[in-house]
């Protein structure tokens, strides 16, 4: 049993960190977010040139082979600085597809060029009308002889309106299929909005989109064992944002409580706001406790792997709405203003509960499993 | 990082659980399945079988009987312990007074007491609380005066102890008492021991809501206490409770306790679900309670090995460490109610120990909501939860 960083980790987060704080200041992620984009080429040009785009890709594929620690460590500095640039759209969640589906040849063609951050790829698998986070879709590829034909509509495509490929999931007759689509292909419409969270979201319509046979991801039907991992290792990398955003949220709160005066007195001396601040840490602690053992989970048994995955995303839904709505009240009025960082950290911590499976959605997975001490425990 | 236990750890965790598989007897561990309430010979023919085997005081520094392990190896004992459904020894004895007389004791009250403590030869209890004085511990008024006569110094104690748990079986008392009014209320503070057979000591018993009679008052008329039974410096007891209160805390969440109620919970929804006792909704609604406490229960789990991780090497105060406390109680209170919640009507008739032990299947009904009842003590002594809070406000936080 070990909770220490060794020398590597501690190192990639003393970068990371310190990126973020030097480079990503809240005046800086305001500005991106009324770029044309909504984020910041420059802030992603800066992960790219530390090494992080192409971290948890295979040291073949020219990537650092980093894993779910290093993940963790990653997506816990930028949850600090609510970054809403596209490193999960594009080297999580599409680039989790290359990495667990994707042929040599496949890899070979992109990867080096998300790990430069000169393309940006994003995961279309969202629909209306199916359920919640289910693995499957009701968008088709049809063959065609040398190649497929795809009709349907994705939603919530995160960064969509930005990506130059698209990764789109479709039903054929063996089941649940992964493909690439470029985003300038005949027949593709991205209709792009702000995210409330300032992640740009899109809706992207395939309308008779034809692809060829290169651009299938492992084999037909193969997407459910390709997805199941992603989303796994996906969900433990929100959970590690939403520590960040919550860490960050209780930091500025005590500030706050600390320099705001009403009645002639810090607001902090106030033992009703005292106990609600102790139950904010509180459940910071207990989410980075789940966080690292989600991050700890990837490379385990699949079924405790995903009761320990489920357990720490239904621990974050909980834990960043309490943060997140106790850090708005402290605040009073300036919480709820758009100037004002805390207000934007409660956007994102209720987003990141929304995605990949809310709380309610975890709590069912493990009811289903019979809890999250497996009968061996 | 890692997750698991090292090869030794796991062989510790198995020579650990193959000894309470053969040494904890039967009725004891029926007992405790039970929640039946453990007599006092109960507590002390346990506590013997661990200390014949040198593990009744294992926190205590070696020379006096502890076992040098490392904070892992405790954790790992005391869930254990917990799993096989062990009693846990007096903890006034095991955890209070034990460890205050390893670090503050003279050698004549080490050599006098120590051994004694660790077999509960000596039963203690612990007189802190008063009726003007709980979370406001320093503001005890019990005095302690000094005299001397013909049979040499002494103090004369006057005043009262409240909720002193099992006083009426307790050989002896450690306490605090005020010898001194004219400082800040935590000097002037000196922690005694007393003969709980000396003259001028009435103990009264206090029923609770369980019940039980475990809770007392205890009056002091005139009680003459010889001087060497302080303990560190007259006036100085502030620092030694400060001490007792905060030394141990690779078991401070109970994690072994919830996890073993835990156990039993899944065993019931197995049971009720397939007596006709619940229906499928009622069966949906359980099963999401108890997905949301596990949960809870794995963080705090996590939380309180982070803790025992840092304490190898150092540890020092951290934000971890500082809610397990808190957390660990509300843990313990809400497996109680889910438990009382599935025992229904059918738990409302007390429990009948007095004449004979609880049925071994059913026994839990009867017991369900006298030990929820009881366990909200959990949050309340030894520092009450909103106590912990305002010193984590203070100390971690700068509030």
């Amino acid at each position: 049993m070990d909770f220490d960083l060794n020398d590597e980790q501690k190192m990639l987060q003393e970068t990371v960190t310190r990126f973020v704080a030097e480079t990503y200041d809240f005046q800086k992620r305001e500005h991106a977010l009324k770029t044309p984009d909504g984020w910041s080429r420059e802030a992603y040009a800066g992960l790219a040139e530390m090494g992080l785009l192409a971290l948890p890709f295979a040291e073949e594929d020219g990537g650092f082979g980093g894993g779910g620690v290093e993940m963790m460590i990653v997506m816990e500095a930028l949850g600090r600085g609510l970054m809403v640039e596209p490193y999960f759209a594009t080297v999580v969640l599409a680039g989790g597809v290359l990495r667990h589906g994707a042929s040599e040849r496949q890899r070979a063609d992109i990867v080096p060029a998300i790990a430069a951050g000169d393309r940006i790829l994003a995961l279309a698998h969202n629909e209306q009308g199916l359920p919640r986070h289910t693995l499957a879709a009701r968008t088709t590829a049809s063959a065609t002889g040398d190649g497929w034909t795809l009709d349907g509509c994705k939603i919530a495509v995160l960064h969509g309106q930005s990506a130059d490929t698209f990764i789109v999931s479709a039903m054929t007759p063996e089941g649940l299929s992964l493909f690439l689509v470029d985003a300038g292909a005949d027949g593709v419409t991205v209709e792009g909005k702000r995210g409330y969270d300032g992640v740009p979201v899109a809706t992207v319509a395939l309308a008779g989109v034809n692809v060829p046979n290169e651009a299938l991801i492992g084999s037909t039907g193969q997407g459910e064992g390709i997805l199941s991992p992603v989303f796994e290792e996906a969900t433990a990398a929100l959970v590690a944002e939403a520590v960040g955003a919550m860490a960050e949220t209780f930091d500025v709160t005590v500030d706050y409580l600390k320099t705001r005066q009403q009645f002639g007195v810090a607001i902090g001396s106030f033992q009703a706001l005292q106990h609600r601040t102790v139950e904010m840490l509180m459940q910071l602690e207990l989410s980075r406790s789940m966080s690292i053992l989600a991050a700890l989970s990837l490379d385990i048994d699949a079924d405790q792997r995903s009761r320990n995955i489920s357990a720490a995303k239904a621990q974050i839904g909980k834990s960043g709405r309490i943060i997140g709505q106790e850090a708005v009240q402290m605040h009073g009025a300036i919480g709820i203003t758009a100037e004002y960082k805390v207000g934007h950290a409660f956007k994102r911590l209720t987003a990141i509960d929304a995605l990949l499976g809310d709380r309610d959605w975890h709590l069912a997975r493990l009811v289903e499993k019979r809890g999250v001490y497996s009968a061996a425990a | 990082m890692k997750l698991d236990f090292t090869p030794e750890e796991t062989a510790f965790r198995d020579e650990v659980r193959s000894f309470l598989k053969d040494a904890l007897p039967e009725d004891l561990r029926r007992k405790m399945i039970n929640r039946d309430h453990l007599t006092k010979e109960d507590t002390v023919r346990w506590q013997r079988i661990l200390n014949a085997r040198g593990w009744a005081v294992t926190h205590w520094p070696v020379e006096y009987g502890g076992q040098a392990w490392t904070p892992a190896q405790r954790y790992i004992f005391q869930e254990e312990m917990a799993l096989a459904h062990a009693p846990e020894g007096s903890p006034f004895n095991v955890n209070m007074i034990g460890p205050v007389l390893c670090k503050f004791g003279t050698p004549a009250q080490k050599e006098r007491f120590l051994a004694a403590t660790a077999n509960i030869d000596i039963w203690w209890c612990q007189g802190f609380s008063e009726p003007g004085a709980g979370s406001d511990l320093a503001s005890l008024k019990t005095t302690a005066v000094r005299a001397t006569d013909a049979d040499g110094d002494h103090y004369v104690l006057n005043g009262q102890k409240i909720w002193t748990t099992q006083a009426q079986h307790a050989d002896w008392m450690f306490g605090l008492f005020r010898t001194d009014n004219s400082g800040k209320k935590q000097q002037g503070i000196t922690f005694l021991l007393l003969d709980m057979q000396t003259p001028g000591i009435t103990v009264r018993p206090i029923e609770t809501i369980d019940g039980e009679h475990d809770a007392n008052e205890v009056f002091f008329d005139d009680v003459r206490i010889p001087v060497e039974n302080v303990i560190g410096e007259e006036g100085r007891g502030w620092d030694v409770a400060k001490h007792l209160l905060g030394s141990e805390r690779s078991g401070i969440a109970r994690i072994g306790l919830s996890k073993e109620r835990l156990s039993q919970l899944r065993a019931l929804e197995t049971r009720l679900a397939r007596d006709g006792t619940l229906g499928e909704e009622e069966q949906r609604r359980l099963a999401h309670k108890l997905a949301e406490v596990e949960v809870e229960l794995r963080a705090l789990e996590l939380t309180q090995l982070r803790v025992v991780a840092a304490d190898a090497h150092g540890g020092g105060a951290n934000a971890a460490a500082s809610i397990l406390k808190v957390k660990g109680t509300e843990m313990q209170q809400r497996m109680t109610e889910l438990v009382t919640e599935l025992a229904g009507p059918a738990g409302l008739a007390m429990p009948d120990h007095d004449h004979a032990p609880n049925d071994p299947d059913d026994g839990w009904v009867h017991a369900a909501a006298p030990f929820y009842f009881t366990m909200r003590k959990v949050s309340i002594f030894g520092g009450s939860n909103e106590v912990q809070k305002n010193i984590i406000a203070k100390t971690m936080l700068g509030l």
